[in-house]
């Protein structure tokens, strides 16, 4: 009799048209990684699992720095350019002798500072935040070029490389950090005020004005966050890739933003779902790493990314 | 004597004038409300009725004139500061967020929380407890507290604004239009909420064209035309006709509305 009732009521889930547009993401990972299970035996081994989650770590932390704007109705074009100027940052401190802590604390603080600009930009001199990220993209390209004089460079760490290639019994430390940003993105939506306000600006900036909430503020904070986290990310960077180079990663911009559409967030704003960000990075991740093992040439790779961030926009018409 | 005890009205506003540039927007406003009484404030448009509310809430600063608030004078800067002293205001768009549910716009910037210093995170439990408590008191058709505004009805989210404006410990709770935009059903329901905030003993003030429900919910009427007060009567010693007559100033209606003032 319950299992009757229980399956009943999944099956009207099943009909509800908004259950698959909240998790078209989901829905889309299950799909393309049963396609892949069964075209390559090699597809769900725990080897080449770990190493889609290794490689989707990066994306998923920028995938979340995406998050916080696109929630407040904003958006962050500078990450393309944040990303190795923050990787620059770091390199350039602890090659000069700061020590892994100071120079991961620099690296981070360099990002946050360009998200504070950003930031600044948008909610005090009233700039929209395409164009003003899109200029910061810019302004950042060039500084990270004159920072490190346009020449990419290695980074010796022995912490990074642990970092890159050290676990924790099965788990990599590598997706940890990834899981536990996305944790705390996650907590903040959901249990703070401060993730409340945010959502509130996002969704309806009169309304949240009105209720004495300072969206201006809420605004300089996401961008601030936004950049911190493009920060954590270019450390990540910096420890698979050993070198700090100023003109990396550059397709990492339009993934981060499609990771969190297909995940389910409303360009619009108001909307977050960090499980539905994951499953949209680990998308993005999986028909990367399914197309190179069944040696699809890299050059569909985009056509199918594309296909897959156009069918989650048509599946999000059904959200409620 | 403390806010909750006194005995006079809750507001009273005498000779208000707010000009904007050359354009006097307020030539001398007269307004009360007493607690557990339904106020209405009709006019045409133009006639001052925002420039008042939005003079009383503290969104603008007015030139001249007396406002006192249980007996205090007031003299309010921002909307927040009027929040602070219980004075609610439902503006036309209803200020709710839709893609949050109905408790967290109920708490929206007011949250409950829990625990210690920053580790201080939301207690969604009593929020919702709370907040279905008090609208079910409240509302006959109660939209579940956990579903999204955006799921809901004009006349729910109409009563949702109306009910987070009456919680909160609020003595007045002024309205603009509040059933301008429903159908039948939905505005008897807005007004029967209306009548439910009245017998909590609220002060309300409600700006409404529609002069039927003014004769039907409120108990007093005051007419503005032309920046000023020239008419303040009890719904119950007036006609519909006579407030339209004061509204357009028909008939001379001026002096006499003066004449036949409380």
């Amino acid at each position: 009799m319950a299992s009757t009732a229980l399956a009943n009521r999944f099956g009207d889930r099943l009909r509800d048209p908004t259950f698959w547009g909240d998790n078209a993401a989901l829905i889309g990972l299950v799909l393309i990684g049963a396609a892949f299970s069964l075209l390559s035996p090699y597809f769900l081994t725990w080897g080449n699992i770990t190493a889609l989650l290794v490689s989707a770590s990066i994306l998923i932390v920028l995938a979340s720095a995406q998050q916080f704007t696109i929630v407040a109705a904003g958006i962050d074009l500078s990450i393309a350019a944040n990303l190795p100027w923050s990787a620059v940052v770091f390199g350039l401190t602890y090659n000069a002798g700061w020590g892994t802590a100071a120079a991961i604390g620099a690296a981070i603080a360099a990002g946050a500072a360009v998200g504070v600009i950003n930031g600044l930009i948008i909610a005090r001199l009233k700039v929209n935040d395409f164009i003003a990220t899109l200029g910061m993209l810019g302004v950042m390209s060039g500084v990270a070029l004159i920072a490190s004089n346009g020449q990419s460079f290695s980074v010796f760490s022995p912490f990074l490389q642990t970092l890159a290639l050290g676990s924790l019994g099965p788990v990599r430390y590598f997706y940890l950090i990834a899981l536990v940003v996305v944790l705390a993105a996650h907590i903040i939506f959901r249990y703070t005020a401060f993730g409340t306000h945010v959502l509130a600006t996002g969704g309806n900036r009169d309304a949240a004005r009105n209720m004495g909430i300072a969206v201006g503020a809420m605004r300089i904070a996401v961008y601030a966050i936004n950049g911190a986290l493009v920060g954590v990310a270019a450390v990540l960077l910096v420890a698979r890739t050993g070198g700090a180079d100023p003109a990396i990663a550059t397709d990492e911009l339009l993934s981060s933003i499609a990771a969190v559409v297909l995940g389910g967030s409303s360009l619009f704003g108001g909307r977050a779902s960090m499980l539905g960000t994951v499953a949209g990075a680990l998308v993005l991740t999986t028909l990367l790493n399914g197309f190179t093992l069944l040696q699809v040439s890299s050059f569909y790779q985009p056509i199918a990314v594309g296909i897959v961030v156009i069918a989650a926009a048509v599946l999000s018409r059904f959200q409620q | 004597m403390s806010a909750a005890t006194y005995p006079g009205p809750v507001l009273e506003v005498r000779g208000l004038t707010k000009s904007f540039g050359a354009v006097q927007a307020l030539s001398g406003a007269d307004l009360s409300c007493m607690r557990g009484q339904v106020t209405a404030l009709v006019g045409d448009n133009g006639a001052g009725k925002s420039t008042l509310i939005r003079c009383l809430t503290g969104v603008q600063p007015f030139d001249d004139g007396d406002v006192h608030f249980n007996g205090q004078p007031m003299r309010l800067s921002s909307p927040t500061e009027a929040r602070s002293r219980g004075i609610e205001t439902v503006y036309q768009d209803l200020a709710l967020v839709e893609d949050l549910t109905v408790w967290q716009n109920m708490f929206l910037n007011r949250e409950l929380k829990r625990g210690l210093g920053p580790l201080r995170l939301l207690d969604r439990r009593r929020m919702i407890a709370q907040s279905q408590a008090h609208l079910e008191r409240l509302l006959v058709n109660m939209p579940p507290v956990r579903s999204r505004v955006r799921r809901l009805s004009g006349g729910q989210r109409q009563s949702i604004a109306i009910g987070r404006a009456a919680s909160w410990g609020s003595t007045l709770v002024i309205m603009d239009e509040p059933t301008a935009a429903l159908g039948v059903r939905e505005r008897d329901a807005v007004e029967q909420l209306i009548a439910r905030l009245r017998a909590d003993n609220i002060a309300q003030l409600i700006i409404s064209h529609d002069l039927e429900q003014v004769m039907r919910v409120a108990d007093t009427v005051w007419i503005m035309r032309r920046g000023r007060t020239v008419g303040h009567w009890r719904t119950a010693d007036i006609t519909r006709e006579r407030i339209v007559a004061a509204i357009t100033g028909a008939n001379g209606s001026d002096p006499a509305a003066r004449g036949d003032r409380l």
